[in-house]
């Protein structure tokens, strides 16, 4: 694990190392670059950098692996004849005047703040993949959008934006995959009620066991059963989400399982599950660990509650971080053709994307068998009876 | 970062998706396919549990032939043990019997020669007695026709007497 922790660290930092190297050299980087960094606002940076247009000519890695990572109003499949072909998704806002919902191609695969949708009578800009209430007129670099001069934080309001992206795209994506895969392993045994399973359910059966027996009822103890079906579902969930993610063309190649919000929503659902289901023994622990010294109760009380968050936190950040290193190896690797601007690189680069990929197969597996594996655990020890 | 802070419209539809797929997963893919493999399991499991039954089963059955052969050879043997012990008291009962008898039968034999000698003494003795008292007389009778013999043997006898005191 801390493996990979260091390759995460090793290629954010080499990612940023080419990316400020080169907008020295080239030094006419703002706006685009910029993207990732803490300042989003390119206006506030002031004219001597007056071209706003990324150089086509200068490859920036950071850039681009950014843009892969993150989750985008659009789906965007592959560039053609300089033109972007990709599939337009609904943005859906929740704006002062109601529901809005428009096509994302009201953007023109713009996403630094240039192109003003209009929809219900409002405006809108996608600045960073974020959307903004446009403002009326441009600034100095023909964005749409203002900045707060010190903090260069953008000043324009957001509605809610409950979009389909790319991310929710693929999750549904991938929900109807595991849909259609388990129902269909299902009617196997509706129709073979007590033959060995075969085909799809000889496939999915020995998971589900695996997942019923070495991670639910091993860890959680005699009241497992009710849990199967969600333990199930986050296994499932998280691997396909993790396997979709490194299909590197449509439908798959979105970072789905590699997105914070994602992982938080899991962790939550763990967190509620666990505390939901504590029983006496599980809060005793906590709150006034027996067998102490009463002076040391409250203190441990203190770590305990703090150790009641860290649990799902770490599940939360485990999984993200996992999963988005992996996919910026994989990009960075690529990366490297167009940094050394060498097609005698490519051999290096694709096998070693090949040799990443396949330890990428492992952790896909590993890091939903990790998540499901801990949130048994936990689930288990909320379960605990009193044994005296 | 932009990387680490969730978005509001991801956690929305990633909440409404992962319930729906739980939802939907519980009620069309996990509770038949895990009633189909629990069922699966009991019933492997009762058919393991009926072959081992059916196994001690025979086991036991074949325990008890044993026992059984066994008990019919030792009641064979007792049986003949018992007629040979039988057969000789009766041999011996028999031989017993049949001497007792013997000796019964000798005894009486014995007895009856006896009585038959002693009546045949008594018979022979009565005869010779009646001859000699028979012959006596004739002779007396001769002798004493006249009274000078009469005389001669009143002497003879009074000399007899006489000598044989």
């Amino acid at each position: 694990m801390f493996l990979r922790y260091c390759l995460l660290f090793f290629a954010a930092s080499a990612g940023s190392l080419v990316a400020s190297s080169d907008s020295k050299l080239s030094g006419q980087h703002s706006v685009g670059s910029s993207q990732g960094h803490e300042s989003h606002a390119a206006e506030a940076h002031d004219g001597d950098h007056a071209a706003s247009e990324p150089d086509e000519a200068v490859f920036n890695p950071k850039e681009m692996i950014m843009h892969h990572i993150a989750d985008s109003h659009g789906w965007h499949i592959m560039d053609w004849n300089e033109r972007e072909i990709g599939i337009p998704l609904p943005v859906i806002l929740w704006t002062r005047e109601g529901l809005v919902v428009f096509s994302s191609s009201l953007f023109h695969h713009d996403s630094e703040g240039m192109h003003v949708a209009e929809s219900g009578g409002q405006r809108f800009v996608n600045l960073h993949e974020k959307i903004y209430y446009a403002s009326d007129a441009p600034n100095e670099h023909g964005i749409y959008a203002q900045a707060d001069p010190i903090t260069h934080e953008v000043t324009n309001l957001q509605p809610w934006d409950i979009s389909i992206t790319k991310n929710v795209a693929s999750l549904f994506v991938s929900a109807v995959i595991i849909l259609v895969l388990f129902t269909r392993a299902a009617k196997f045994y509706a129709k073979n009620s007590d033959a060995a399973p075969r085909g799809l359910a000889g496939f999915v059966e020995p998971l589900v066991v695996f997942v019923r027996d070495d991670i639910a009822k091993n860890n959680i103890g005699p009241h497992y059963k009710k849990f199967v079906p969600l333990l199930l579902t986050i296994f499932f969930f998280i691997w396909v989400n993790n396997l979709m993610g490194l299909v590197p063309f449509f439908p798959g190649g979105a970072n789905v399982t590699g997105n914070i919000a994602v992982t938080m929503v899991l962790a939550f659902v763990a967190f509620v599950v666990t505390n939901f289901n504590g029983k006496r023994h599980y809060w005793n622990h906590i709150l006034w660990m027996p067998g102490l010294p009463v002076a040391v109760k409250p203190l441990l009380a203190i770590v305990e509650i703090i150790g009641i968050f860290t649990k799902p936190f770490s599940l939360m950040i485990r999984l993200f971080a996992n999963i988005t290193a992996g996919h910026i190896i994989v990009l960075s690797l690529v990366s490297l053709i167009f940094i050394f601007e060498t097609l005698w690189v490519s051999p290096v680069s694709v096998l070693l994307t090949l040799f990443i990929s396949v330890l990428e197969l492992l952790v896909t597996a590993l890091q939903a068998y990790i998540f499901t594996l801990l949130t048994a655990l936990y689930l288990g020890a909320a379960l605990q009876e009193e044994h005296h | 970062m932009d990387i680490v802070t969730p978005g509001f419209g991801l956690i929305f539809w990633t909440t409404l998706t992962f319930f729906l797929l739980l939802f939907l997963l519980a009620k069309f893919a996990w509770k038949p396919i895990l009633q189909a493999v629990q069922d699966r399991e009991e019933s492997i499991n009762a058919a393991l549990k009926a072959a081992e039954s059916a196994k001690s089963e025979v086991a036991a059955l074949q325990n008890s032939n044993e026992q059984f052969l066994k008990e019919a050879r030792e009641a064979r043997e007792a049986m003949l043990k018992e007629a040979r012990s039988m057969r000789d008291k009766t041999i011996a009962d028999a031989k017993e019997a049949a001497s007792e008898e013997a000796s019964k039968v000798l005894e009486l034999a014995r007895i009856q020669i006896d009585n038959e000698k002693k009546a045949a003494m008594a018979e022979v003795k009565n005869q010779v007695a009646q001859l000699a008292i028979d012959m006596s007389e004739r002779i007396l009778r001769a002798e004493l026709k006249d009274a000078e013999a009469q005389r001669a043997l009143v002497d003879r006898a009074m000399l007899d007497l006489k000598s044989g005191n």
